[in-house]
């Protein structure tokens, strides 16, 4: 049904569509609107979960973890310091392969304390072992989770997903979103059945100690089904679009008039909607601009990517995140793929911008389009302010 | 002692390893229907390195300070699935990951309300990482981080007082037990599973390794610390002292002389009066001499 709604309130509904068992939480902007929501649906009998109230997100992250072991679905959102305090569980969750959801209201972190959007929080959290999928818009949040919950709880996957929305930009913003109805999310998402939980009709035991002798295969098998998920993502895609009507393809990249392109930009998430107005405007104008946005950042779509992207002259890579000292993520990424192949973009450009919140403006779109020449741009900030820089560093 | 069901023999904890005992005591004594969220530690490392298990219940290890937040999640999922009242949750972990680093999941866990008992094996240090002081370290104890020198006659601060912290919670139960008095344990222990909301044991286990005493000296320096009064036996229902174990103290040289980490106490009688005096305001707190009968009553 279409409704015109708040991000947070979307995400709420669908969680509430996925019946989790268990949901907790700790606050944390711009996170605290979905999790109220949950709240409340609980509180009014409308969702039939155990709200966990916790003291913390390390403790949000290891509730969900226990009981998701004890072999039900279960649900935690949070953002920047708060996944960064999450950061322990959230490897041994993956870890230990337990197939939780979470979303991460995407938000810049401290030092300078700052609660509007960029996408270092979960960029840094790559390494972990979760899948993490960007939304565009509202509607994608939405319908990401609940291939999150597909994806996860596929016995060839268990394992965690992360749905990454823009804080503010989508958690706040109003949009119409078709919430999907309970019998097509029942259909599209079967009540999960664990391969393994803590029981005491079977007691097994979970996460032990494993030494040299044993620790490696334990990551490599990770890094297989992460590989192997890549295919995955399609089929579900291919099932979400016959239940629900709507078409991610196969979920780890979307190209936008990228046929014939001369320049384009790779981005993630909500700057896409920006960057597809301009691609849109200069096209009408004959210039021959296009987008490739990354759905599926974990696992990286090597291939995929490599196919995009291959003929195109000139690739600016916009990154919402920084590797302070090295390349920005997302262009370092990009950039490894093309190492010694037959053909690649003459030139790979990296920018960054929208950091703590600044936004990129259709204008921003215009200049990334402007700077990506022929001479290759490493980690150029776009929107810097000079005269701020001046009174910092000035004679 | 027989092989148990719900933890067996062939682990790797050291000889006369006050925590492997006790650990066998609490799982024993709460059955077979209990799932156990353990934190990292001695007792972890040496109960389940892979492929292998000591555990005969449904077990989990997540992280160093983090069980009794899994044990939480475990709960919750039991309430979702209707199975909580038919299930016991035990969270444990050594004195380190429960009232240092564990102790703001520990608090979280009582004040929510959660029915699970949380175990903490008092050990008095850091043994898994090689003898470091930790909060439940006993004033002027030498170890590696706290270790004697011309400016230190080892740690400088007394044991953290947990079970009051966690008594303060308002809890049903608080108890503390000594792998000393096995029955003792075992009672508390049945007695907690029978209560619903959130219990806390806390266990005094020797160290044999830590501790520097003869690995077949671990009962009697366990006994000696409950008879000195070091570490005396009581329990709190919510928040009031309900009962204690009554001595007849020893001096606390009895106990000081059994093990290495206190030997640079043993000529120093300015030192150990300090020890006394912590002995002492115990037997006071707690009430716990034995009174003598008066002749002719």
């Amino acid at each position: 049904m279409k409704e015109f709604l708040e991000g947070s309130h979307a995400i709420a509904e669908v969680i509430k569509s996925c019946q989790p068992g268990v949901v907790s939480a700790y606050p944390i902007t711009p996170q605290t609107h979905i999790v109220e929501d949950l709240a409340q649906m609980v509180s009014n009998g409308e969702l039939k979960s155990q709200f966990v109230n916790v003291e913390s997100e390390h403790s949000a992250a290891s509730v969900v973890l226990g009981g998701s072991a004890a072999g039900v679905r279960v649900y935690t959102a949070t953002s920047s310091q708060g996944l960064f305090y999450m950061q322990e569980v959230l490897f041994n969750i993956a870890g230990m392969r337990l197939p939780v959801v979470m979303t991460c209201a995407n938000r810049a972190v401290s030092a300078p304390i700052n609660i509007w959007n960029d996408q270092q929080d979960s960029i840094s959290l790559r390494d972990s072992g979760w899948f993490q999928l960007y939304a565009e818009n509202n509607q994608e949040a939405v319908d990401f989770h609940l291939i999150a919950y597909r994806l996860g709880e596929d016995k060839r996957v268990m394992l965690p997903v992360m749905v990454c929305m823009d804080g503010f930009i989508l958690t706040h913003g109003m949009e119409t979103v078709d919430i999907p109805e309970q019998e097509k999310v029942n259909k599209f998402l079967p009540a999960y059945k664990p391969l393994y939980k803590l029981d005491p009709e079977n007691p097994i035991s979970l996460g032990l100690l494993a030494d040299p002798d044993y620790y490696m295969e334990t990551r490599f098998v990770i890094q297989e089904t992460m590989r192997e998920a890549i295919g995955y993502l399609s089929g579900i895609s291919k099932e979400f679009s016959d239940v629900f009507g709507r078409d991610y393809k196969d979920m780890l990249v979307e190209e936008y008039r990228l046929k014939d392109a001369d320049k384009v930009i790779v981005a993630m998430g909500s700057v896409c909607g920006t960057i597809k107005e301009v691609v849109d405007e200069q096209r009408a104008k004959g210039k021959k601009v296009g987008l490739l946005r990354i759905i599926s950042y974990r696992p990286f779509p090597y291939a995929r990517i490599y196919e995009a992207l291959k003929n195109i002259p000139k690739v600016a890579v916009l990154d919402k995140a920084v590797s302070l000292g090295a390349y920005a993520p997302v262009a370092a990424d990009v950039k490894s793929l093309f190492f010694g192949k037959k053909k690649s973009p003459k030139v790979i450009s990296s920018f960054v911008g929208g950091l703590g919140g600044r936004d990129i403006t259709t204008e921003t779109i215009h200049e990334v389009f402007r700077r990506l020449n022929a001479k290759e741009a490493n980690f150029d900030f776009v929107d810097l302010k000079p005269e701020l820089l001046k009174e910092e560093y000035g004679e | 002692m027989e092989n148990s069901p719900l933890f067996k023999s062939g682990h790797t904890a050291c000889a006369g390893c006050g925590q492997a005992i006790a650990a066998r005591l609490v799982i024993e004594a709460a059955g077979a229907n209990t799932i156990v969220a353990n934190n990292t530690g001695c007792l972890e490392v040496f109960s389940t390195k892979y492929p292998e298990t000591a555990w005969g219940v449904p077990w989990i290890h997540s992280l160093f300070e983090n069980s009794a937040a899994v044990a939480s999640g475990i709960e919750a999922a039991l309430k979702y699935l209707g199975k909580k009242d038919a299930v016991n949750v035990i969270a444990q972990g050594g004195d380190g990951s429960s009232a240092d680093i564990g102790l703001q999941a520990l608090s979280g866990m009582l004040e929510r309300g959660h029915d699970i008992l949380y175990v903490c094996y008092d050990n008095e240090a850091y043994m898994n990482t090689g003898v470091q002081r930790s909060g439940l370290t006993p004033f002027d104890t030498n170890t590696t981080t706290s270790p004697i020198g011309s400016l230190s006659s080892g740690n400088v601060r007394p044991k953290k007082p947990m079970p009051e912290i966690c008594a303060a919670h308002g809890i049903p139960y608080v108890a503390t037990a000594s792998a000393g008095f096995p029955q003792d344990l075992i009672r508390k222990v049945k007695k907690a599973i029978a209560i619903k909301g959130p219990k806390y044991i806390q266990v005094h286990v020797p160290c044999p390794l830590g501790w520097r005493h003869e690995s077949n000296k671990m009962l009697s320096v366990a006994k000696a610390a409950v008879e000195t009064g070091l570490y005396p036996l009581f329990e709190y229902e919510y928040g009031a002292l309900a009962a204690r174990r009554q001595i007849t103290p020893k001096p606390v040289e009895e106990y000081l002389k059994l093990q290495g980490r206190f030997k640079h106490l043993l000529n120093n009688p300015e030192e150990t009066k300090k020890v006394q005096d912590i002995a002492d305001n115990n037997i006071k707190k707690y009430n716990l001499k034995l009174e003598t009968q008066a002749p002719g009553a």
